[in-house]
């Protein structure tokens, strides 16, 4: 065990795949460079410019490429430098990576990986601070994945290779160096589709992903001091939902917080909260409250904290549901 | 053409207009260098330093009715195009101010006023945008043209090969001007392309093309003059390589490990245009010194007092957030 934060946990996760001769990791400045995040710091020397390749800038024909080589059988790990980047690549992510094992009734895979930073944190606004999760999780044939610690980055990483479907890993950018862990050597696996509890208590139960585990964790020690036990889920992945985990934590205390930072309408929440209602409606003490971006673009550095569920905002959400 | 030859040609008034432009964009981003480094300034800035003999070798032959799509390093041609600066310094330092409010910041700068379609977050966003504009001058009948700026990375997206195959088909009214500095971010340009010239690709598309020595502001002026009339009078579009040198990183903090030690300031001192243009002018003999310090001093003074009211500027209120999503709200 090593103390690491999520970048290096990350890199470490990369060394260990790119061990497999069929692993290979490509996008623009990944090599030379080691990354726009130097998330693959050091692994161009240590794998080789077959394994870990710069690519010009042209994010539709990276994921085009991924595709090409999955399909033939190998398992490229393709980064895009930020979530707004990754739009010009939808559509081939849209129309080949996700349904070529549906449209092929399953003669071809596609085992690849798509890195790609998301979320605010850098104050540049729209393209590099934007959290458009939904998009990936509302397309049927992928999987995607959010970790919100350096365990879970590596295992959730590796897991995501080893899948022989294709996987959209969201990196919270803001999160890369703020938070450090203990990070086993070796590699092992956090399996996708299946959400963590991160706290347990029975008063209400705060639900959420990435970057805003951060918050959530602040939330329940600040609704602890307020007398408040409030069990707390870390979703993981985000598509397939770990339904069972989350139906169970939300049956325990009766009121639920879902909580994300991408924008409200047609956010995440909305499907969760709809899942809960399915399946626990008669267990709720109170209704289900949402604490979510706003409808609006991403701003500028100096009303981010505006744009970004606080704690605050989380706390207030919980104690409103305590009053029902 | 000589050294000198090129500043004859042209009148005094235009050769002081464009240097009023360079060493505006200069000081504009020499200074925002520095103002990066105290954390004022949110979000990503890209510096134009080194390029400006571009900016301003083509926009001396457009007018406000022309258009103009940039690119995340889009200060040069803001200012070339005539952007007030004022307004961009508010902009880029996130005031209510801000020739977008604030809201837009250094990578979304725009002012359609002027023609400025806007810098762009996006790599490789404007080439597509400029067909569109220059399809509209040519349903409208207009003698308006387009021009987009595109860097050596962005050369390479599919946008803006499929943008050069529309012009052609089309015969649009367009340039697409590629700004060859030699990085795309921080992968070098011999890694990511394959062809000798990005003229070759323009011919590929049927397009002819051109390509200069972008620190040379009168090889760039007389060469983008010569596409610009063709396209105005119904000539078509063209292609205009500018190989020229980026003083700065990619993005202000950006450690430059890509490059060799000493590299920048071996292009410093060898390959500025606006020192290259400075000695044209003057051996020429049809400007003075003295009257290129005083446009120095007015430009040192201008940024001077835009970065001080930028920075003492009252920042949006929090409800500005959830406004203009809409036209409604």
């Amino acid at each position: 065990m090593t103390e690491r934060n999520l970048a290096q946990a990350l890199n470490q996760a990369l060394d260990v795949a790119l061990a497999d001769p069929d692993v290979v990791l490509l996008g623009e400045d990944v090599a030379a460079t080691g990354g726009v995040f130097r998330i693959s710091d050091g692994l161009l020397e240590r794998h080789g410019a077959n394994k870990v390749i710069d690519t010009p800038v042209a994010e539709s024909g990276i994921i085009g490429a991924a595709f090409g080589m999955a399909v033939a059988g190998m398992k490229p790990i393709a980064e895009i430098q930020f979530m707004g980047f990754s739009y010009p690549a939808y559509d081939q992510v849209i129309s080949h990576v996700s349904r070529i094992r549906n449209r092929s009734r399953h003669r071809f895979t596609c085992p690849m990986v798509i890195r790609i930073p998301y979320g605010a944190g850098i104050g540049a606004a729209e393209h590099h601070s934007e959290s458009a999760e939904v998009i990936y999780a509302h397309t049927p044939g992928l999987k995607v994945v959010v970790p919100s610690n350096p365990y879970d980055a590596k295992g959730l990483l590796l897991a995501a290779v080893a899948d022989p479907d294709p996987v959209v890993f969201l990196e919270p950018i803001r999160l890369y160096r703020a938070v450090k862990g203990e990070v086993p050597d070796e590699a092992y696996h956090v399996p996708l589709g299946l959400a963590d509890i991160v706290a347990y208590g029975d008063d209400v139960t705060l639900i959420g992903y990435g970057a805003m585990m951060r918050e959530i964790r602040r939330s329940v020690e600040a609704l602890s001091a307020e007398g408040i036990a409030a069990t707390a889920v870390d979703l993981r992945t985000i598509s397939p939902l770990d339904t069972e985990t989350i139906v169970e934590a939300v049956r325990h205390t009766g009121r639920a917080v879902v909580v994300h930072e991408a924008p409200r309408s047609g956010g995440l929440a909305g499907e969760i909260i709809a899942l809960i209602q399915e399946h626990a409606l008669y267990d709720l003490e109170a209704p289900i409250a949402r604490v979510t971006g706003w409808d609006t673009v991403v701003p500028l550095r100096r009303a981010e904290h505006h744009y970004v569920p606080t704690v605050e905002r989380i706390v207030a959400a919980a104690r409103k549901t305590m009053e029902g | 053409m000589t050294e000198v030859a090129g500043a004859r040609e042209l009148s005094k008034e235009a050769l002081l207009d464009a240097y009023r432009t360079m060493r505006t964009i200069r000081e504009f981003e020499e200074r925002l260098h520095t103002e990066f480094a105290t954390g004022e300034i949110p979000g990503f800035v890209h510096l134009y330093a080194g390029e400006e003999a571009i900016a301003a070798g083509v926009m001396a032959h457009l007018d406000e009715n022309d258009y103009v799509a940039s690119t995340h390093r889009g200060h040069g041609h803001s200012i070339a195009k005539g952007c007030d600066v004022k307004g961009m310094m508010f902009e880029i330092y996130g005031k209510d101010e801000g020739i977008c409010r604030g809201k837009g910041g250094s990578m979304h700068i725009a002012d359609l006023d002027k023609g400025m379609l806007g810098a762009n977050g996006i790599v490789g966003g404007g080439p597509p945008l400029v067909c569109g504009v220059g399809l509209s001058t040519k349903v409208r009948g207009t003698k308006q043209v387009g021009v987009s700026f595109t860097g050596d990375g962005g050369a390479n997206q599919g946008t803006f090969l499929e943008s050069l195959n529309l012009a052609a088909v089309w015969e649009l009214p367009v340039i697409f001007v590629v700004e060859n500095n030699g990085y795309a971010e921080s992968t070098s340009r011999d890694y990511g392309v394959a062809v000798d010239s990005y003229v070759d690709r323009a011919q590929g598309f049927g397009i002819p093309g051109v390509t200069v020595d972008g620190t040379d502001f009168f090889a760039v002026h007389e060469a983008a003059g010569a596409v610009i009339d063709r396209a105005r009078n119904g000539g078509g579009p063209s292609l205009l390589e500018c190989e020229m040198v980026r003083f700065f990183g990619h993005f202000e903090g950006d450690a430059q490990t890509y490059r060799a030690p000493g590299e920048v300031d071996d292009l410093r001192a060898t390959r500025d245009c606006i020192v290259r243009f400075r000695t044209q002018v003057v051996d020429a003999e049809v400007v003075t010194d003295d009257e290129l310090d005083a446009i120095d001093e007015e430009a040192r003074a201008l940024i001077e007092t835009a970065v001080d009211e930028a920075t003492a500027a009252p920042v949006p209120e929090l409800d500005e957030l959830l406004t203009d999503v809409y036209v409604s709200y």
